[in-house]
């Protein structure tokens, strides 16, 4: 914003380093320990209901351990990991997890794009409403968008049959259309997220750029393609990062419609239904150590592999 | 702003505009027009009700379903008000640390707070489920909010860390020149400019809060704690022969409106905050 009129972290930064070697000032001294005073209470609590928890999953899942079958508890080293990764149940659920990331997150791009193309181009009178509209899905719960998509498409009460005359087509009796409709409430519900992500990034794009393009005789593709999505790479990038990322995790969505019924489970939902419905705590936490290493590798393969900076695109630095 | 605009422009971009609200609108509107049809009329497959009627509302307020629902929104409300309060309180401190005071580890607390954000629930949900059934916490209000922190923690560090870097700082330096201490400058200089920031970040807070399922489900057993998603999912019929479809949409309205209200009334400010945490050149 105005970062003219105030340098908010650079001016303090420097003091240090100006001052003579190892006497740091009063000031600086105290205002380190204010900072952890005041930051470190958050920190510990983030730390302590996430690093936590995986570590302790991480040690369970080293156990052959079943609640219902407590005294048969048994060390068995990487076994867990064993089952899981040769068993063609954890392939299919990762099949289905990652098709539903992709497409939606492709399907969103898209979408979002559109959408934040016309919320940065629409005249003044559409503008707010349009803005508003958008964010109706978002706000909306996702278990209640799971329930509305899958009542309208289901067979006792859904209104898509008989709008296109379909008859009975079961649309939840079959993996791909199931997941299809699973996807339709994913994409309605996020893509005003990703949208309003891209709009802040068309906002940095310098206007001059696009009018020297025009004057040299642009069409709108080429404009497109080679001023507006290069000046807005980090903003895109970041909102499919945390998109994959989230989809990735999808659950909600599959337990409403389909409870993993015709293969149509994700990694969560796997993880869920040895855990909490099966009480395998040994394969259940083995299962979530795996999604969480799942969602490290796609974070940095987005990060190293396509050079995400978050702390540019966060306004550090 | 492109002056003369033909007709056929306008009109074109109010169909649009038009397009836009009726995606974002539709499954709304199927749901609310779920939750007024009639016990017959819910499975004749229309898209609108014959015989609007109130009897599905009635059923979550005062009929068979209020066991089930009142509860579970008692639970929602109460579980993600504290949860939205102690991480807005917390991330407070926070921010204004990271926006404003320089000392070592301020990265490390950025890194942290994405690392939890990506963090998958349900690797969190495992050992909890676990570790509250030995400690107690299993189907308690505390079982639920502690790990809704790690959903409205991270989120709420950004979104107020980029509100606290638009506040005009030499106001705070101003104070302290006069005398004030940090603290003083933070209280009586800083809080009344961050109030629109802090209070945006606790409405999406609330929003992510109020969203969960994972947790809802998994940690819960009972009325005692069970939040008003997860309650859904475990809607019945009056009889076994009778869908639940009209309870369960009723409730879900219920829960919705809120939301939208909050949406309507504070647009801006949540585009803003959206938007300002996470992309910012």
């Amino acid at each position: 914003m105005s970062t003219t009129t105030m340098p908010p972290t650079k001016a303090p930064k420097t003091e240090p380093k100006s001052a003579p070697k190892g006497a740091l000032s009063d000031r600086a001294r105290s205002e380190r320990r204010l900072g952890w005073m005041l930051a470190g209470p958050a920190f510990a609590i983030m730390l302590l209901v996430t690093a936590y928890p995986i570590v302790q999953a991480f040690y369970e899942s080293l156990f052959d351990y079943r609640l219902t079958d407590p005294d048969n508890r048994s060390f068995t080293w990487f076994s867990n990991y064993a089952v899981i990764l040769t068993d063609s149940i954890w392939w299919q659920a990762l099949g289905v997890t990652v098709g539903i990331t992709v497409v939606t997150v492709a399907v969103e791009l898209v979408l979002g794009f559109a959408l934040a193309m016309v919320m940065h181009k629409a005249i003044t009178s559409v503008r707010p409403v349009v803005r508003t509209a958008i964010l109706i899905p978002y706000a909306i719960i996702t278990v209640v968008s799971a329930f509305a998509w899958w009542y309208g498409f289901n067979l006792t009460s859904g209104f898509v049959n008989t709008w296109l005359g379909l008859g009975d087509y079961d649309w939840f009796g079959d993996t791909l259309p199931a997941l299809a409709i699973i996807c339709l409430s994913e994409i309605w519900k996020t893509t005003p997220f990703i949208s309003l992500l891209l709009l802040a990034g068309l906002a940095q794009v310098p206007e001059v750029l696009q009018e020297a393009a025009k004057v040299d005789g642009a069409t709108w593709l080429q404009r497109l393609w080679k001023v507006t999505i290069p000046n807005m790479k980090a903003a895109i990038m970041v909102a499919l990062l945390f998109r994959a990322l989230d989809a990735f995790r999808i659950f909600d969505n599959i337990f409403i419609m389909t409870r993993g019924n015709n293969n149509t489970e994700s990694v969560s939902f796997l993880a869920y239904r040895q855990t909490i419905s099966r009480l395998e705590i040994g394969l259940g936490s083995a299962l979530s150590v795996l999604v969480f290493l799942c969602v490290v590798l796609i974070a940095v393969v987005f990060i190293k592999g396509f050079k995400v900076d978050l702390a540019s695109a966060r306004g550090e630095k | 702003m492109m002056g003369a605009m033909s007709t056929r422009e306008r009109v074109l971009w109010y169909l649009g505009a038009l397009a836009i609200v009726l995606y974002a609108l539709f499954p709304v509107a199927w749901i609310i027009s779920l939750s007024f049809k009639s016990q017959g009329d819910l499975t004749d497959r229309n898209f609108l009700p014959r015989n609007p009627s109130w009897g599905n509302y009635e059923t979550i307020f005062s009929g068979s379903a209020r066991d089930l629902f009142l509860p579970a929104l008692r639970n929602s409300l109460g579980i993600c008000l504290i949860a939205t309060f102690v991480s807005v309180v917390l991330a407070m401190f926070a921010a204004y640390a990271i926006a404003r005071l320089d000392f070592p580890g301020k990265r490390l607390i950025l890194s942290t707070a994405l690392v939890v954000a990506i963090f998958p629930a349900i690797s969190i949900v495992t050992p909890l489920f676990n570790l509250w059934r030995g400690i107690g916490l299993y189907d308690t209000w505390p079982g639920l909010i502690i790990p809704y922190l790690s959903l409205t923690l991270p989120i709420s560090i950004w979104t107020l860390a980029a509100f606290f870097r638009e506040i005009p700082w030499e106001m705070e330096q101003a104070a302290q020149v006069d005398g004030a201490t940090s603290w003083q400058a933070f209280r009586k200089v800083i809080v009344p400019l961050a109030a629109p920031g802090v209070f945006t970040t606790a409405i999406i807070s609330f929003f992510i809060a109020w969203n969960d399922f994972i947790y809802g489900i998994s940690l819960t057993s009972t009325e005692a704690s069970r939040p008003v998603p997860a309650a859904l999912a475990f809607f019945t019929g009056a009889s076994q022969f009778e869908e639940p479809t009209g309870a369960i949409t009723a409730a879900a309205v219920v829960v919705t409106i809120p939301v939208v209200v909050l949406v309507l009334l504070f647009q801006r400010r949540i585009v803003a905050g959206l938007t300002n945490g996470a992309v910012k050149g």
